[in-house]
């Protein structure tokens, strides 16, 4: 007997008040000051190793991630500055981790492909497609099973549709009715290749249906909308409703990695996503929830400030201790 | 002589192999690249070659027919490979870097390895798995590792891990040319590193390890990348009047124990470089045959010169720390070389 599918409510949703507005503000300038910074740093090679920038999919992190819970879990994938800067992660700590420095939020252990603070519920940032998903099943698993009313967070890309551990992700979280919403960035690209050439089903939200999970498509270039979704998605995890699986069309600036030439992107299109972008569109319409243009600019000019010394301060911190190499593999 | 990069010996194998024989195929994740765009945008076309560029060319070559990108689901074509070539392909599967291998395990241990041994050994599985691997890149934990020991750990899967442009090309044919399973592990920091390539097509036979240097007072096994580091040690050691002599066994499954053997029995010392963790590693399956095998011919204890029992760190100064270096390789040598032998087997307490 197939399951029903539980619709998702449309729960009104009220417009962010002056102190919210300021919030994604705030963390969408910060982020792509950050994701300018490390383009800057990678062509001068100030910062070694994979760097993967979350420029043009700020409304996504930012639209998800202010509504959670200080105690709700997520998790994240090796294109994780965003989510971390969402999170309020120090810009230090982020920093820090990108030059492997003591200061950095995993110690320098992990680099900018790992950047997760685990005080404050990020479980991982993933190195692996779709590794994230199954784990944040579990945790949601045991909020039921705890009564802690957490939920789970787990964001992925358009490729990770390809992957087993994704079904199967899935398929656990519906069977037990774990309060986790899978969150997909549907970038257009898994890597070099495009949506038109991998995605069959068309929509990755087609691909959730089978598994009786609800799902929302919504403009992942637009905060305010992506805030929506997530308010519903949040209602129904948390009120015991099952999983929700968002999926937000948005559209990566940078490369697969700093230093993909992307002679794969057709300039069109380019120039179409870079039309919607993110933060002018969320300009527009500040002046709605009480921000004047004036209170924009301080809080920009605020960010370019923070990013530039938490980059200064990576800069000049210390490298771990050596024998940091063989710490932390086991607790005890 | 014409010298050729690791890469682009890797991509001449291919190409010479897929021109001489239509059977072979290449299936991986943006192997060609830009698919979905090069239709309507042309410069889309064999946008990437995989990641390292290992590939480029092919595509445009070769065409989508046979140079195929799929989709990111490792499982799906390493599975495929495995019809593919019990189907009369020969199918060569590129794995981005073999921390994903993980993902798709299933189907090479248990499948690719075992299909032939449980049903009494009427198929083959001519397939190729070509994968990168290695530290030192700053590419963090999953994306650093060697693996070598837990493919060669698995009984019908065959381990190849050249060290140099000249192997690579020979070796890649060779294993194409297999009847068995293959998994061919490129090293990232080797790609760009040139030696003598010969243009015509060539293979070097599996199980035949290289005497790269040679010593009299302590045989060092290198394993890929380790070959090189302990080449510069054997320089540094040949400056303090110490001969010796280095071995890359190319292939790990199967393993040239002979050529081992006879360089321990002649020098009487042995040193094992692996980057890979120490723990049921290449270094301890080689240790393990000098204390079976050459046991009366050892004047000092084996020793092994690994990465640590951590995964690899991100921070460069840790990641450096991590792996093998020259000096501690030296420092290896030199306490086989200034070992005190024993006279006897008992234990004698003051």
């Amino acid at each position: 007997m197939a399951r029903e599918l539980r619709e998702i409510e449309q729960i009104a949703v009220a417009p962010p008040d002056v102190d919210e507005a300021a919030g994604l503000w705030r963390r969408m300038v910060r982020i792509r000051e950050f994701e300018t910074r490390v383009t800057n740093i990678s062509e001068t090679k100030e910062a070694e190793g994979y760097l993967h920038t979350y420029a043009g999919e700020e409304a996504v992190a930012c639209g998800v991630i202010p509504l959670l819970r200080s105690d709700d879990w997520i998790t994240s994938t090796y294109r994780n500055h965003g989510h971390a800067i969402a999170r309020d992660v120090p810009l230090e700590g982020i920093a820090g981790e990108l030059f492997g420095k003591e200061t950095g939020v995993c110690g320098g252990k992990g680099g900018s492909m790992h950047v997760a603070d685990q005080d404050l519920g990020m479980i991982g940032a993933m190195g692996i497609v779709a590794a994230g998903l199954p784990i944040a099943a579990g945790a949601a698993f045991a909020s039921n099973y705890l009564g802690d009313d957490k939920v789970a967070v787990s964001f992925f890309g358009d490729g990770a549709v390809h992957q087993g551990a994704w079904h199967e992700a899935l398929e656990f979280a519906a069977l037990f009715s774990c309060p986790v919403i899978f969150v997909c960035e549907n970038n257009l690209y898994a890597e070099s290749t495009a949506v038109d050439y991998h995605l069959l089903a068309g929509t990755v939200s087609a691909m959730a249906g089978p598994y009786r999970i609800p799902t929302i498509e919504v403009d992942g270039m637009d905060v305010l909308a992506v805030r929506e979704a997530m308010t519903r998605a949040l209602h129904h995890a948390r009120s015991g409703a099952g999983p929700v699986l968002i999926e937000a069309m948005t559209y990566r600036y940078g490369g697969q990695f700093e230093g993909d030439l992307q002679t794969y992107k057709p300039p069109a299109e380019v120039a179409y996503w870079r039309s919607k972008d993110p933060l002018p569109a969320f300009r527009k319409r500040a002046a709605e929830f009480g921000l004047s243009s004036e209170e924009l600019d301080t809080i920009e000019n605020t960010a370019r400030d923070e990013v530039a010394q938490a980059f200064a301060h990576a800069s000049a911190a210390k490298w771990p201790s050596l024998d940091a190499v063989t710490t932390d593999v086991y607790t005890k | 002589m014409r010298e050729l990069t690791i890469k682009d010996a890797i991509n001449e194998a291919l190409y010479q192999e897929m021109e001489l024989d239509e059977r072979v195929i290449l299936f991986g994740e943006d192997i060609g690249g830009g698919a979905g765009r090069d239709e309507d945008y042309p410069e889309a076309a064999d946008a990437w070659g995989g990641p390292f560029g290992v590939t480029h060319g092919l595509q445009t070559k070769f065409g989508r027919r046979r140079v195929i990108d799929t989709a990111l689901g490792e499982t799906g074509f390493i599975g495929a490979s495995i019809g593919a070539a019990v189907a009369g392909l020969r199918p060569v599967a590129e794995i981005m870097y073999v921390d994903f291998l993980g993902t798709s395990f299933d189907q090479l241990l248990n499948q690719a390895a075992k299909l032939r041994y449980v049903y009494g050994g009427k198929m083959s599985v001519p397939m190729v798995v070509r994968t990168v691997a290695g530290a030192g890149f700053r590419a963090a934990a999953e994306h650093s590792q060697t693996l070598y020991s837990i493919f060669t750990h698995i009984p019908g899967l065959k381990v190849v891990a050249p060290s140099n442009a000249y192997d690579a090309k020979g070796l890649l044919i060779e294993a194409i040319r297999d009847p068995d399973p293959v998994v061919f592990i490129e090293h990232k920091r080797l790609y760009m590193r040139k030696t003598h390539v010969p243009e015509e097509s060539y293979t070097i036979p599996f199980g035949q390890a290289a005497i790269v240097r040679e010593g009299t007072d302590v045989t060092i096994v290198g394993v890929q990348k380790m070959v090189h580091t302990a080449l510069d040690a054997a320089d540094a050691l040949n400056e303090v009047g110490v001969s010796a002599e280095v071995i890359d066994p190319r292939t790990y499954s199967p393993l040239d124990t002979d050529t081992i053997l006879a360089s321990v029995a002649k020098t009487g010392r042995l040193v094992i470089v692996d980057e890979s963790h120490p723990r049921c590693s290449l270094a301890t399956d080689i240790s393990a045959l000098a204390a079976e095998h050459a046991f009366d011919r050892l004047l000092a204890p084996v020793k092994m010169v690994t990465g640590a029992h951590a995964p690899v760190p991100f921070s460069p100064p840790l990641e450096d720390h991590y792996l093998p270096s020259t000096e501690r390789i030296v420092e290896a040598v030199m306490a086989t070389v200034n070992h005190q032998g024993r006279t006897s087997n008992t234990v004698v307490t003051a």
